[in-house]
């Protein structure tokens, strides 16, 4: 009797083992993926990254300061000035949110974390979250094993960490927790058919939507697998719980975030899902008449309702093309549409295209972003196919659709980064799974060829590269033996021995489930082909989190012969913006150092990384590209105070603004006619040498990024472009020099205040008698916008 | 010459008018020297006093103008023993409003140790210090231009006692000296001026004179300057400072140029500063610099065992006017910091800012102290004003205590120790810990707790119901599995008797083992039939039932052909049979027995996930 009770009772120990192993795996997937993005903090510093965390960080301290009901309500005006943005209603709260109650949470504990403290911590915890939440994904998919493979590799997936080191305080960082979880849920419900893990889903896709626009990609791929699922006749009444409490509740609630509001149900975005909804029902019907009406009936039925709903189809399709034409956007976003049409933005809107993350990717983006999982991918699809259930369609799907939009856009890397993993991660755990498995047989019979010695000749013969060797009946006999002889042995080992016997003796009675056996030195090789590629793997990601994705931006370091070099010159513009100008200033930069300026200097701005007036952001690129008389008439008319500027040619930064020039006169050039970008190129190229147009060189850009740069070295050689610059010697008449960083990378103006009228007269003759001809022609053309 | 008229004279009384009836002390000798190389100005008086009147006097009048007073940063007396000799113990000094004074003086009281009677001669110094006394002029420069600033004062001291023999000199930081008020026996030499000496004057004597000269050193101004020492019984005591830094010099005009900045890298003549040194005390440790945006990268430690000095450069430098806002931190070791004292604890920390040639106008001092502190207070050399709040921190309940005080005007001299005594009790440390235990325990007590009880709502429902159900269910199939794995284990048996056969030959044991199985068999088809009922009549089951179905048919397929085989080769081994010819005999068995075996191992594991 106690023998037989033995391996129950092993078999319930050895669970309970491998949950604890399971729970602390896990955690330490978690530590992993905490820590794999500190290397910013250890680095650098702990400060906020780039450009939009800075905005998120401060609309947080507007949070945590001034409470909730404040926040919805907040009109900004030190941005977009004279216009001003309403914050509350313009953003995606969900990470705003999360950080504030998290500091709150934490301040009422009395933990004393500064706010900044929890926004740079924010994306390093939820990158752990995502990291579990894959891990649910998966093993809804594929079982424990796959789902802590790939639970391992999202935690240091480089796509994932250039989003979410720590300091990138950024709406993703949140979101693609938000989504792994939301598609969790999802499966959970299809797999459960349970009406609480729907509802879950449903406030799960809320989170979404609060943190990322990214979640018109859950509610278009989630009914395209309903669609998939009902057109191969998979439907059940688990996917009309799983779907149809998701569209209903999720649309409700998605409708509640006021920066989505109406769009909930009035943009092309959305329809998908309301279509498939619709069809789930019509075809939850037919399940439902089918069973209650015999079959001859039910024919008769088809073909009336068949009449009867083409014609209501037709008429619904017509509402709903009404519907689209009519509705504000035309339907769909400019940025959903340049997902769609790769060339629309480029067309159409050069401020998205102005992006460097709306770029198309490269191929090389593909391998440092994803590494190795891109060759692993093609070996999970055929995982998911074996068998094909209704989860591991959806993963194959969801991989499909990330994989299109990452080939349009850099940025959508992000997305497929979470299927890449899954997937990945179901080949790695599949094929440990059939390894393993194989070495096991062969040890055993190994073992059992070693405990008969008489027997060893036949043995080797067994144990060769042939696996359906004949039958040999003391071979068989010596296998009985050592079962008795080693009772104690788990049950799973003997198992598979018996397995392996069984797989030399029935050769034709194989299943189709039955594991495929590989000979022994194939398997340990490819074991070690795969830890060396899982090696390689890590190794990599360290690499990219430390090297490539954790530089704050707004501190550049190099190394040079004596040791490391800091530029911290954005900063310590900041600094003294903040400090010794008064409160009020406005402050005109190009787009880029907006959310910048106004979070680290807290100076109003006119324009920022918020994209959302065109015209404004045109005005700011015309007077970049203005000579310096019409450029002062311009902010002067806008109230600036100051003009920064980021400059490069002294240190070699590349990302300044003269490389960004031809942004700012494409932009301002698309409003303003009187922009011509052909009067800033030579031979198709912006150029700031010898060979450059005279509009180029009299433009408030260049005046503004060169002055007095001639003197630091006598020639005025600029180390990005590699070129001596045109024009040297030259006075500014409008604007002074007020400040400029100490590796002069951004330098800050200040408009000289109105001339009085007379004197005034005098310089406008005087400067027009100096100016030459082409100028002239063209200062008729040009007028003030503001005017 | 010409700015030095246009300071205006503020005061100038004739002595005569105004004659104190209690002035019977005389001052023999005065020696006056005033410092003007930092921003602050030290003036050091040394006086030579006699009583001449009949009474004993018991303390010194020092006046000055109230405009002066205003700046008084500090006022500290002494007595001078011999030539250079200063005893260490300082006077008590404080504000006096004496009657029938002139209006627009302000007047300290030194209080002497002894009284000094009649005849009697007394050696004082009085040092005082001044902040913003020194005012730019012009006050907007260029930044290539160098800082000239304006001193005032009175070539004579201003006293309510006559005066027999005084002089004054005045110590200039540069030999650049725009212009001084020539006065009698007046003379620059080198980079002093030297007014005197002037003998016999009467009481309140006045003589504005005004000097104009170059000054290059930094004006670093704080005007907030918010100091918090938290003491952590843990062995820390942390000090944090937050800084809001001015340049109080000229203000600068027309703008910046990096380009001129950076071509005369050593201008010294230039009065703005990059660096600021803080000296602070040994094995501080921990140290940062940082903003609201951020650490400032430019910075720099170096320590040994006697002291630490940090150089601390702002982000930009500091032209005139310009200002910054900084914090700096370090650690602490708490034994060089608090020691005990009758049961009591005793902080003793310095008081003032850590950074050189800084003026403070506001200084706040926060002593934090851990929470459960009581009957504390303060030991401050200087007037403070103090007052109390509570900080919340780091998982507090009651909140710490914290002793705040205030003081305006702050120079380098009142970098000086203080002390706070407070109460506590070492128990109390333990608190937080405890705290963290007792939370992390109840957290997984309410986890198991979460685990052992049913939550669900009604008992009556039916999903609550089918789970019971489902749960006997398995009970039950997991029943069946076990008496079907006793069944596997008997035929092990019967195969091994069998493999003793073929060894040993033994008819009779293998007989034995057969009967002995075919009892077991019996037993177990009883209580297979049993568990078979319950399951059966469960709806659950229902989805399993033919799995569980096939199970026991396939295991009793292969009962029976095991039987068979066992019977055949007994049989054979009675008729003595080859080797060969049993082989042939059971090997159509031996086949199917191993694909059956297979078979129900296979329904076994799909059972066996179900449970």
């Amino acid at each position: 009797m106690a023998a037989n009770e033995e391996p129950k009772g092993a078999g319930a120990l050895r669970n309970a083992f491998g949950n604890i192993l399971c729970f602390f795996i896990l955690l330490l997937i978690g530590v992993i993926a905490f820590s794999i993005r500190l290397f910013s903090v250890i680095k650098y510093e702990s400060v906020i990254h780039e450009f939009d965390p800075y905005f998120n960080y401060r609309v947080t301290q507007f949070l945590t300061k001034n409470g909730i009901y404040d926040f919805w309500n907040w009109f900004d005006d030190r941005t977009w000035y004279p216009l001003g943005r309403v914050i509350g209603g313009t953003v995606y709260p969900g990470l705003t949110l999360t950080a504030g109650s998290m500091w709150w949470i934490l301040n009422s504990f009395n933990i004393p974390l500064s706010v900044e403290t929890v926004c740079v911590f924010t994306a390093p915890v939820f990158s752990a979250n995502a990291a579990w939440a894959t891990y649910l994904l998966t093993k809804e998919v594929k079982g424990t094993g796959a789902g802590l493979t790939a639970a391992l590799l999202l935690a240091m997936v480089p796509s994932y960490i250039s989003r979410s080191v720590a300091g990138s305080y950024d709406n993703e960082a949140v979101a693609i927790f938000a989504l792994i979880f939301t598609f969790y849920l999802y499966i959970k419900t299809l797999n459960t058919g349970s009406l609480f893990y729907a509802t879950l889903n449903a406030l799960s896709y809320f989170y979404m939507v609060c943190s990322w626009g990214g979640y018109t990609f859950i509610i278009n791929l989630i009914p395209m697998h309903a669609l998939l699922c009902i057109v191969t006749g998979r439907y059940s009444s688990r996917l009309y719980i799983a779907y149809a409490p998701l569209v209903v509740l999720g649309t409700l609630l998605a409708a509640l975030v006021p920066v989505v509001g109406f769009n909930a149900v009035m943009t092309s975005e959305h329809f998908a899902s309301f279509l498939v909804f619709i069809i789930i029902n019509v075809v939850a019907l037919v399940y439902y008449i089918r069973g209650i009406l015999s079959p001859k009936m039910f024919k008769v039925a088809t073909t009336l309702v068949v009449t009867l709903g083409i014609t209501v189809c037709v008429a619904v399709v017509a509402v709903l093309v009404a519907m689209v034409a009519s509705s504000p956007t035309k339907g769909w976003s400019g940025r959903s549409l340049s997902l769609l049409d790769p060339t629309y933005a480029s067309k159409y809107i050069p401020i998205i295209a102005s992006v460097s993350e709306h770029q198309p990717p490269t191929w090389p983006s593909y391998f440092t972003d994803i590494n190795v999982l891109a060759f692993l991918v093609p070996a999970g699809i055929i995982g998911c196919f074996l068998p094909l259930s209704d989860a591991s369609s959806f993963v194959i799907l969801y991989l499909v659709t990330s994989v299109y939009f990452s080939g349009v856009m850099v940025r959508l890397m992000l997305v497929l980064a979470p299927a890449a993993c899954i997937i990945s991660g179901i080949a790695l755990s599949d094929s440990f799974n059939i390894l393993t498995q194989s070495i096991k047989v062969h040890l055993g019979k190994l073992l059992s060829s070693a405990s008969v010695a008489g027997d060893s000749t036949s043995e080797n013969s067994a144990s060769q590269t042939e696996p359906k060797a004949s039958k040999h009946t003391p071979g068989e006999k010596s296998e009985e033996i050592t079962k008795e002889k080693q009772p104690k042995k788990n049950r799973k080992k003997e198992k598979e021995k018996e397995k392996g016997t069984v797989e030399k003796v029935s050769n034709k009675k194989q299943s189709e489930k039955r594991a495929l056996i590989l000979p022994l030195e194939v398997s340990v090789v490819a074991i070690l082909l795969i830890v060396l590629l899982g090696a390689f793997y890590v190794i990599h990601c360290v690499w990219a989190a430390a090297e490539a994705y954790s530089a704050p931006s707004i501190v550049l370091t190099s190394h040079s012969h004596d040791g490391l070099h800091v530029f911290d010159d954005f900063r310590e513009a900041y600094a003294w913006l903040r400090h010794n100008t008064e409160v009020d200033d406005k402050v005109a930069s190009w787009w880029d150092y907006g959310y910048q300026t106004t979070a680290m200097a807290n100076r109003t701005v006119i324009v920022d990384n918020n994209t959302w007036n065109n015209t404004h952001i045109a005005t700011v690129g015309t007077a970049m590209s203005s000579p310096e008389k019409q450029a002062w008439e311009i902010f002067n008319s806008l109230d600036v105070k100051y003009v920064l500027v980021v400059f490069g040619g002294l240190v070699g930064y590349p990302s300044d603004d003269i490389n960004k020039f031809l942004w700012m006169v494409r932009i301002g050039g698309g409003v303003f006619p009187h922009i011509k970008e052909p009067d800033y190129l030579r031979d198709g190229q912006y150029r700031i040498d010898s060979q450059a147009t005279q509009t180029m060189l009299n433009c408030l850009m260049y005046k503004l990024s060169y002055y007095r740069f001639v003197e630091t070295d006598g020639k005025g050689f600029d180390r990005v472009r590699r070129t001596e610059i045109g024009r040297k010697y030259f006075k500014l008449t409008h604007f002074e020099e007020v400040f400029t960083t100490h590796h002069w990378m951004v330098r800050i103006f200040k408009l000289k205040p109105p001339k009085n009228r007379i004197r005034g007269k005098v310089k406008k003759s005087k400067s027009g008698s100096k100016s030459n001809a082409a100028n002239k022609i063209e200062a008729k053309g040009r007028q003030n916008p503001w005017h | 010459m010409a700015i030095s008229r246009v300071v205006l004279f503020l005061f100038f009384w004739n002595a005569i008018l105004w004659t104190p009836a209690r002035s019977d002390l005389v001052i023999l000798k005065l020696d006056r020297k005033i410092d003007l190389t930092s921003q602050t100005v030290r003036v050091t008086s040394s006086l030579k006093i006699e009583n001449a009147g009949p009474s004993t006097a018991s303390k010194v009048l020092l006046a000055f103008p109230s405009h002066q007073a205003r700046n008084i940063a500090e006022l500290r007396s002494f007595y001078r023993e011999g030539k250079s000799k200063v005893s260490s113990d300082q006077l008590r000094v404080e504000l006096v409003e004496p009657q029938g004074m002139p209006p627009d003086l302000t007047f300290y009281a030194v209080q002497l140790q002894k009284d000094l009677r009649r005849g009697e001669i007394l050696n004082l110094d009085v040092l005082a210090v001044f902040t913003h006394s020194l005012k730019p002029f012009p006050e907007q420069i260029s930044q290539t231009e160098v800082q000239l600033v304006v001193f005032q004062d009175s070539a004579y001291y201003l006293s309510p006692y006559v005066v027999k023999v005084q002089s004054l000199g005045v110590k200039l930081p540069s030999k650049n000296v725009e212009s001084f008020t020539k006065f009698e026996n007046s003379k620059l030499i080198d980079s002093e001026i030297k007014y005197g000496p002037y003998e016999n004057l009467p009481v309140f004597s006045y003589t504005p004179i005004v000097v104009h000269f170059e000054s290059s050193s930094p004006f670093a101004v704080a005007q907030e300057l918010l100091r918090e020492i938290e003491i952590s019984h843990w062995g820390n005591v942390q000090v944090t400072e937050h800084y809001k830094l001015v340049h109080g010099g000229a203000h600068n005009k027309g703008g910046f140029s990096r380009f001129d900045y950076q071509s005369r890298p050593f201008a010294s003549e230039s009065s703005s500063f990059r660096h600021l040194l803080a000296r602070l005390p040994p094995r501080a440790h921990s140290v940062y610099y940082r903003d609201e945006i951020g650490n400032v990268s430019t910075s720099h430690l170096r320590g040994d065992s006697r002291k630490t000095e940090l150089v601390i450069e702002p982000r930009y430098p500091m032209f005139g006017g310009w200002k910054t806002s900084f914090t700096i931190g370090y650690g602490l070791p708490l034994k060089d910091f608090l020691f005990q004292s009758e049961g009591r604890r005793l902080l003793n920390i310095s008081f003032g800012c850590p950074i050189e040639d800084v003026v403070v106008d506001d200084l706040i001092v926060k002593v934090v102290l851990p929470e459960g502190s009581k009957d504390f207070y303060s030991s401050v050399p200087f007037s403070t004003k103090q007052w109390e709040e509570i900080k919340y921190s780091h998982l507090d309940i009651a909140g710490r205590p914290v002793l705040v005080l205030k003081k305006t005007n702050v120079v380098p001299e009142h970098n000086e120790p203080f002390l706070v005594y407070y109460r506590f009790n070492n128990l109390s440390l333990l608190r937080e810990p405890l705290m963290l235990v007792s939370g992390f325990f109840l957290l997984f007590v309410a986890y198991i707790v979460f685990m052992h009880v049913d939550m669900s709502i009604s008992k009556s429902s039916a999903s609550y119901i089918s789970k019971l159900q489902w749960d006997e269910v398995q009970t039950s199939l997991q029943h069946v599995l076990s008496v079907i794995n006793r069944c596997l284990a008997v035929h092990g048996k019967l195969e091994a008797s069998l493999r003793d056969l073929s060894r040993t030959g033994d008819v009779r044991s293998c007989k034995a083992a057969r009967k002995a199985a075919d009892s077991v068999f019996k037993e177990l088809l009883k209580e297979l039939n049993l568990a078979l009922g319950s399951l059966q009549s469960s709806p659950q089951a229902a989805q399993i039932w033919p799995k569980v179905e096939e199970l026991v048919a396939k295991e009793r397929e292969l009962q029976e052909r095991l039987i068979l085989k066992h019977s055949s080769v007994v049989d054979s081994y009675e008729k003595k049979h080859s080797g060969r010819e049993i082989e042939n005999r059971i090997a159509a068995h031996e086949q199917k027995l191993v694909a059956l075996r297979h078979e129900v191992d296979d329904l076994i594991e799909i059972l066996d996930e179900l449970c």
